[in-house]
């Protein structure tokens, strides 16, 4: 039996003492996967594993509070369900939580790239094979061997947390951490090296393009307000109708402050985004903050109280003394 | 119509150069990872067979317009009394837009009927959308989420362009689909087309045959209004649906916006924005209650818009043009066919039902 079939099974007996469980199933396309509500066997039985479960379906649970549910889980997805338990916003005790080792999801972005290079597009894929280390994306009259070094999510690259952080059920061997924690991540818009007014500059650029759908905001598994958005206030009247880059930059501070200290770095704001804004360098750069101030890492270890959500007198790694 | 023209692949700078000289030119782009519609710069060539990945409904309808700023001075001899002026800001530029697929252009017949209909013509939208022209680009080859034909367009659809080009071997043939397409086909840049007719139009047949038979739609109204009580199937198909707005805002048909005030002291301005009907904001009452409180309701409200509420309304004509924006940028996946689809077999089911019975 594969694991993928040992995790359906396990489903399957699990499935009756719960509401729903979330997994992925094949989408509009062979490249496309698509969140899965499974209710019933027949639904078990397209619950799909691997590259193409790009989505964190984390981003499900408050909304499920109250209902018994079970979910699977990649290592960074375990993350935001870790911080959402640590923050009180779904209950452990209603939860299963299922789990297969994760060896990196593509980012369909970096797929575009390659293929519009070679005169085609994402629109165009009619089969995908997916190898060990490779996944073989076929269009009309042409096939694109790409390496998953190559066209895997950034924040895959240095996964630390390949295997759930949290998990009822787990099947197959736990794959080996890349790197170890404390090792910077990679910063592939060379953000952190930019100076002040390059940065202001790097989002002028990008925000320009900005729509303001806010799907970097409803993607987000930690983005709670939901419905109560700063960016939705009339009264008061937070963020201006204008369609100005002075507000569009302003939510998103405003999101990345917000998340500080909670953020998981899954990259579903980035994701998310329709219009392909790197947003996710802001992120990844507050937590790099949160770091170096308090030695935390979000969403690791259920029972830690992340650092903004309670006061210490003394920090240990902030020097009030000079004040 | 006029005879169609031939621009030689050579000369479409020259050509968008002149059109650029006498109005604003938007061509669509490449900007980081999307391709967008941005002013034409002097020797640009334009990309050819992409689709933008927003709407060209910006240039008619954008995100965020002032419809009116406003002043307040106060009467030294009244003191309660402030008088206000309005400075109506209505301005249209000369405007054409290049290179977009022609179901995007086709689009903006749903917003006509809405924005230009007898009994409350907008001045906002007239204004652009008289003075905007669109050159097409018919489509070559078929994405994987386009869905044109469902709806009654076409790779080669005319019905909301002024010019359509057609790419050739060497360059585009150019038919004039209006009398401000035909304008802009008037230029020694362009010959009469001849042989490169027959090419064309077998350009245009292969990508009708590419996109396959559609479904049989002729439930849809129906099926989508029958199904307006069922709240279970509304939330079966919204399962995945995370809410956000990339759908409504990226479609070339969404046409609702909202109106906001933004006061500055005694002064201020009246925007009208985007808005989006995936928002719980959208229909929250002031006194708190929501009657579409639920993602369920949201997207009941989406597709029964576009597929019944709409064409009630106007002549059966579904209100989305097939473009496919909604399917492949959905962070979650959710697509507007399956779901179409599946109220037509749901709708059929019923039917079953009560025959038996």
């Amino acid at each position: 039996m594969s694991r993928l079939d040992e995790l359906k099974t396990s489903i399957k007996a699990e499935l009756p003492g719960l509401d729903c469980v979330i997994g992925w199933q094949a989408g509009f396309d062979p490249l496309h996967n698509t969140p899965l509500f499974m209710r019933s066997t027949e639904d078990v039985d397209r619950l799909a594993w691997g590259p193409l479960n790009v989505h964190n379906c984390a981003n499900y649970l408050p909304a499920l509070r109250g209902r018994k549910v079970g979910i699977v889980v990649k290592g960074c997805d375990s993350r935001s369900v870790a911080e959402l338990i640590q923050e009180k916003l779904i209950d452990r005790d209603n939860l299963v939580i299922f789990g297969m080792p994760c060896s990196k999801v593509v980012d369909l972005s970096k797929v575009g790239i390659v293929l519009e290079k070679a005169g085609t597009g994402l629109g165009q894929v009619k089969e995908v094979t997916i190898g060990a280390d490779e996944i073989v994306v076929t269009v009309p009259g042409n096939s694109f061997p790409l390496k998953m070094a190559d066209v895997a999510a950034d924040k895959c690259l240095g996964c630390q947390f390949p295997n759930a952080v949290l998990v009822d059920r787990f099947f197959g061997d736990p794959l080996p951490s890349a790197t170890d924690a404390g090792v910077k991540p990679p910063d592939p818009a060379g953000f952190d090296a930019m100076a002040p007014s390059e940065r202001i500059a790097f989002w002028k650029f990008h925000l320009e393009r900005c729509i303001r759908c806010y799907a970097c905001r409803n993607a987000c598994p930690l983005c709670v307000c939901r419905d109560h958005c700063l960016a939705g206030s009339r009264e008061p009247h937070w963020i201006s109708q204008e369609n100005t880059i002075k507000e569009k930059l302003f939510f998103q501070v405003a999101h990345t402050v917000h998340l500080a200290g909670r953020c998981t770095e899954c990259g579903e704001c980035q994701r998310a985004c329709p219009m392909d804004i790197p947003i996710l360098a802001l992120k990844r750069h507050m937590s790099s903050v949160i770091r170096d101030l308090f030695d935390y890492q979000a969403g690791t270890d259920p029972l830690a109280v992340p650092p903004l959500l309670f006061f210490r007198a003394e920090e240990k790694n902030i020097d009030e003394g000079g004040l | 119509m006029a005879r169609e023209k031939f621009l030689p692949r050579d000369r479409i700078s020259d050509w968008l150069g002149a059109l650029g000289r006498e109005r604003r030119l938007f061509v669509p782009r490449k900007e980081g990872g999307s391709i967008v519609l941005r002013p034409f710069r002097s020797g640009e060539e334009g990309l050819f067979g992409v689709d933008l990945t927003g709407s060209a409904k910006t240039v008619i309808f954008p995100a965020c317009q002032e419809l009116f700023s406003y002043g307040q001075t106060k009467d030294r001899e009244n003191p309660e009394s402030t008088l206000l002026k309005l400075y109506p800001s209505i301005s249209a530029e000369p405007t054409a837009v290049f290179g977009i697929r022609p179901c995007n252009a086709k689009g903006f017949n749903v917003f006509d009927r809405v924005y230009l209909g007898e009994r409350f013509p907008d001045p906002y939208y007239q204004s652009a959308r008289e003075n905007t022209v669109f050159v097409t680009l018919a489509c070559e080859r078929v994405d994987n989420t386009c869905f044109c034909n469902w709806v009654g367009g076409g790779p080669d659809d005319t019905s909301g362009s002024d010019v359509l080009m057609t790419p050739v071997r060497g360059g585009f043939v150019a038919e004039a689909i209006s009398g401000k397409g035909a304008v802009l086909l008037d230029t020694p840049l362009m010959g009469m087309a001849e042989g490169e007719l027959a090419e064309a139009e077998a350009v245009r047949a292969k990508a009708k045959k590419d996109l396959g038979p559609a479904p049989e739609m002729d439930l849809i109204m129906e099926s989508i209004r029958g199904l307006f009580d069922d709240l279970r199937f509304w939330e079966h198909v919204s399962d995945k649906c995370i809410s956000c707005g990339a759908c409504t805002y990226l479609c070339p048909t969404c046409y609702c916006f909202n109106i906001s005030d933004e006061a500055y002291g005694l002064t201020g301005r009246r925007l009208r924005s985007w808005d989006t009907c995936m928002s719980f904001q959208f229909t929250l009452e002031a006194s708190g209650h929501n009657p579409r409180p639920t993602k369920a309701h949201r997207l009941r409200n989406r597709i029964g818009h576009k597929f019944g509420y709409f064409p009630a309304l106007h002549c059966a004509s579904p209100a989305c043009c097939g473009c496919g924006r909604c399917i492949r940028n959905c962070p979650a996946g959710v697509d507007i066919r399956e779901i179409l689809l599946e109220a037509i077999g749901h709708a059929k089911g019923l039917d079953r039902e009560v025959a038996n019975e």
